[in-house]
């Protein structure tokens, strides 16, 4: 395998407090020297002058549909854009056809991902049979055949004893279980945030209090049974506080927030910004002001300005610790319809890092922190390292999983342009500064 | 209460309420169909970026409609030549009926298409269904739906023009235009009346485009009704800033709030609402949120009382209001033929030289 050289970079490696200006060579798909001046006879090199180079990124949570809804997404697909996105390690979620909830799945899942993926898969095993919320699923052979972590993800665990149990029996494996925290009572089928905009627009809302009963659950059986718990797509103040607590107490709970929710409100959902140059030429008064603006339907619904700035916060001083796309790719005519009746989700891969690069460019976080909670934080959090020695940093011998960032490049989201099937986002249109330039997975650029 | 704008993040979506336009209030000749100077709109989705100019030149347009209706043959030609498309995904009786009859007395060809026994029943999408109607030459689509905001999907995904004829719980601006008017026909100038509207608000689109409708004229709005049944927000606080809903006052205590108002206006109750919840009983409901007698003498004697139908006589008003002499509940029937011929007109004629 021939050698890979990325020279004179800044090399930001945050899990390691790496920042300095220098060389990373990959050798035989492992990082083999990280400083100044390095050379290689034979190398291929990338000039990465005035960029910057670090761990790849690990995403957490993201929905790659295949086995099953392959007409959203495929493992090829979806592991594409995770690669131009700048993630080379992407963990799928197990709401597929059939649910990823045996061994037969997983395996089906790590073969198609071997011959087709462009970065790494670690597949997430259903917490209960079918995530139909009654019966465990066998968890350990699960774990066994690769999953890294358990979630009934797309819907909570509602039945708390059977996240009890779930708890309890992921100790045989010592992998953690991701929550997706809704208590389906209170959001009673809500397809936004409630509050003033779901008046507003006469939809019915969720209210924030629906993922923090949950979350407050999830760590009260954490706190008694000492057993890990990770909150998926945090995205309200009180959820934070509660998180917050938790961790003072030490606690072994973790937590995620996706972009989306790190800067964008339920305003998005009624009074999107996105250029819409046929109405806004009109002379005539706008009165198709409200959207209902099927992009931005996603769930955790997008929150209010409180709640956003509560996320950012809590991601920079690390009651957050990861950044997770929720990558939830649909078919076209699955968002062009009713908002009611129109999919949940938003394609999350390829806009992930330009997006959260508005929150440093605003300096609500600082480059770093924010690579941060793209790579070391997320491995931290689920214990990837387990199951990948060395992810998500650039020591020597970790996979040769790099990014390659212009921190100040404008581009402009044009989803007919993804990678992925997914073509929904609220940012069609948008230019955001900060792009991927290169992704190098196991010492090759994909 | 503190307010986050500085807070909000650089892709936070811009909110404003489309500037009122000032649109001048039309000349309108008593004897002839407003011509709709001033009108500017394509589409009618909602009234919550409407003007008062805006609103009164309907009412000014639905007088001359009220007139022509008063002939001894109530037809005329305006809208000749023209095709409006009634498409209705829900139940209507009197919606229906007086678009139907609206676009009658103008002229204008009318079509009924019911989501039962079309292409909708074997799946087609909503955007589909508009386009075909479009292809056959509408001109203008009449369109109720379960869904909020299906209105807006059409006028975006069409060329004609669109009338939102209820959307899910969220606007039915020809309903607030028609008790608007049938208001201001009883009572003169809306301007510091007040009126309350009782009953359940969360579910309510004729409360919503009322809301707007009747603040924008200068109303002194409040709703009362249980907490179960208020929205989100609309008692102010929150992340809200004041032009984002309406600004109206919140009551629960029906006594209180109906005292010296002006127009009282019942909503229809759901009896679902009891079923999911959000009511322990009839019974309690109707003990504390009733339009009756005994309530209404509270209000001025000159008060009205508007309901927008189907009544359940006995639950959010008594027999004996909803048939009583402040009862303007079948003028608003007939003025909504009316106001509904205005809006045809300045939909598909307004702001043209004649």
């Amino acid at each position: 395998m021939p050698k890979l050289l990325i020279r004179n970079g800044r090399i930001l490696d945050p899990g390691r407090d790496v920042d300095l200006v220098g060389d990373v060579l990959i050798a035989d798909g492992r990082v083999a020297a990280v400083g100044p001046n390095l050379t290689a006879d034979g190398a291929e090199t990338i000039d990465a002058s005035g960029l910057v180079v670090c761990p790849g990124f690990v995403d957490l949570h993201c929905h790659l549909r295949d086995p099953g809804f392959e007409y959203k997404e495929t493992i090829a697909t979806g592991t594409q854009a995770a690669a131009r996105g700048g993630f080379t390690t992407v963990c799928c979620m197990p709401n597929t056809q059939p649910v990823i909830d045996t061994r037969a799945t997983v395996e089906y899942v790590l073969r198609v991902a071997a011959a087709e993926a462009a970065v790494r898969v670690l597949p997430i095993g259903a917490v209960s049979q079918g995530r139909d919320g009654h019966q465990l699923a066998e968890l350990a052979e699960l774990a066994e055949a690769g999953c890294v972590a358990f979630s009934d993800d797309g819907a909570p665990v509602a039945d708390g004893a059977l996240l009890r149990r779930a708890l309890e029996y992921a100790r045989i494996s010592g992998l953690t279980v991701i929550d997706h925290c809704e208590d389906p009572d209170i959001s009673a089928r809500g397809v936004m945030h409630e509050g003033w905009v779901s008046t507003r627009l006469g939809l019915r809302g969720q209210p924030a209090s629906a993922e923090e009963t949950f979350v407050a659950r999830d760590i009260a059986l954490a706190a008694q049974l000492d057993a890990p718990v990770h909150i998926a797509h945090v995205s309200t103040r009180e959820a934070i506080a509660l998180i917050r607590t938790a961790k003072e107490r030490g606690l072994p709970v973790t937590a995620e927030v996706t972009p989306h929710h790190l800067t964008m409100t339920h305003e998005t959902v009624a009074f999107s910004t996105n250029g819409d140059a046929a109405s806004a030429s009109s002379a005539e008064p706008r009165t198709e002001t409200l959207r209902y603006d099927t992009s931005a339907k996603v769930n955790p619904p997008l929150r209010t300005p409180a709640d956003v700035a509560a996320c950012v916060e809590a991601l920079r001083t690390g009651v957050i610790d990861a950044i997770a796309t929720d990558h939830a790719p649909h078919a076209d005519y699955e968002k062009a319809c009713e908002f009611d009746v129109a999919a949940f989700g938003i394609s999350g891969l390829e806009t992930a890092f330009g997006l959260c690069m508005t929150l440093v460019q605003a300096g609500g976080l600082d480059l770093p922190t924010l690579i941060e909670r793209l790579t070391a934080g997320p491995v931290r959090a689920l214990g990837l390292e387990r199951s990948v020695p060395q992810l998500g940093s650039l020591a020597e011998g970790a996979p040769g999983d790099v990014v390659v960032l212009d921190p100040e490049a404008e581009w402009t989201v044009e989803p007919e342009r993804f990678a992925s099937k997914g073509k929904s986002t609220p940012l069609a249109g948008r230019t955001l500064r900060g792009r991927v330039v290169a992704t190098v997975v196991g010492g090759s650029v994909v | 209460m503190a307010k986050h704008r500085t807070a909000t993040p650089p892709l936070t979506a811009k909110r404003s309420r489309a500037a009122a336009q000032t649109a001048p209030p039309a000349q309108v000749s008593a004897k002839e169909p407003a011509r709709g100077d001033g009108w500017r709109r394509r589409h009618l989705l909602d009234l919550d970026d409407f003007s008062a100019a805006e609103l009164e030149l309907v009412m000014e347009s639905t007088d001359a409609m009220k007139e022509v209706l008063a002939r001894e043959v109530p037809r005329v030609p305006t809208l000749r030549g023209t095709t409006i498309v009634t498409l209705f995904y829900e139940a209507s009786t009197r919606t229906r009926a007086s678009f139907e009859l609206a676009g009658k007395v103008l002229g204008a060809d009318v079509i009924n298409v019911s989501a039962s026994g079309s292409s909708i029943e074997k799946g087609e999408s909503l955007i589909d269904s508009v386009r075909t109607i479009q292809a056959i030459g509408a001109d203008l689509l009449v369109l109720r739906h379960g869904a909020s905001g299906a209105p807006y999907l059409a006028a975006r995904e069409a060329n004609m023009r669109i009338v939102n004829a209820g959307d899910g719980w969220h606007a039915h601006p020809t309903q607030a235009l028609l008790d608007a008017y049938t208001i201001r026909s009883r009572l003169g100038d809306i301007r510091g009346l007040k009126i309350v509207i009782v009953g359940d608000i969360s579910h309510s689109r004729v409360a919503r485009s009322n809301l707007w409708a009747l603040t924008t004229l200068g109303a002194e709005v409040v709703v009362c009704g249980p907490p179960t049944l208020l929205p989100a927000g609309l008692d102010g606080g929150g992340d809200a800033n004041e032009s984002d809903l309406p600004p109206v006052r919140v009551e629960h205590d029906l006594d209180r709030a109906i005292e010296g108002a002006d127009v009282v206006m019942a909503l229809r109750l759901q009896q679902e609402r009891q079923q999911s919840g959000l009511l322990p009983s009839l019974r309690e409901y109707s003990r504390l949120y009733q339009v009756n007698g005994e309530r209404m003498a509270r209000a001025k004697p000159s008060a009205i009382v508007l309901h927008p139908g189907p009544m359940n006589e006995g639950v959010e008003i008594s027999a004996e209001v909803a048939g009583g002499t402040r009862s303007l509940i079948e003028e608003q029937v007939a003025n909504g033929v009316a106001v509904r011929m205005a809006v045809l007109f300045l939909l598909l004629q307004g702001g043209k030289a004649k």
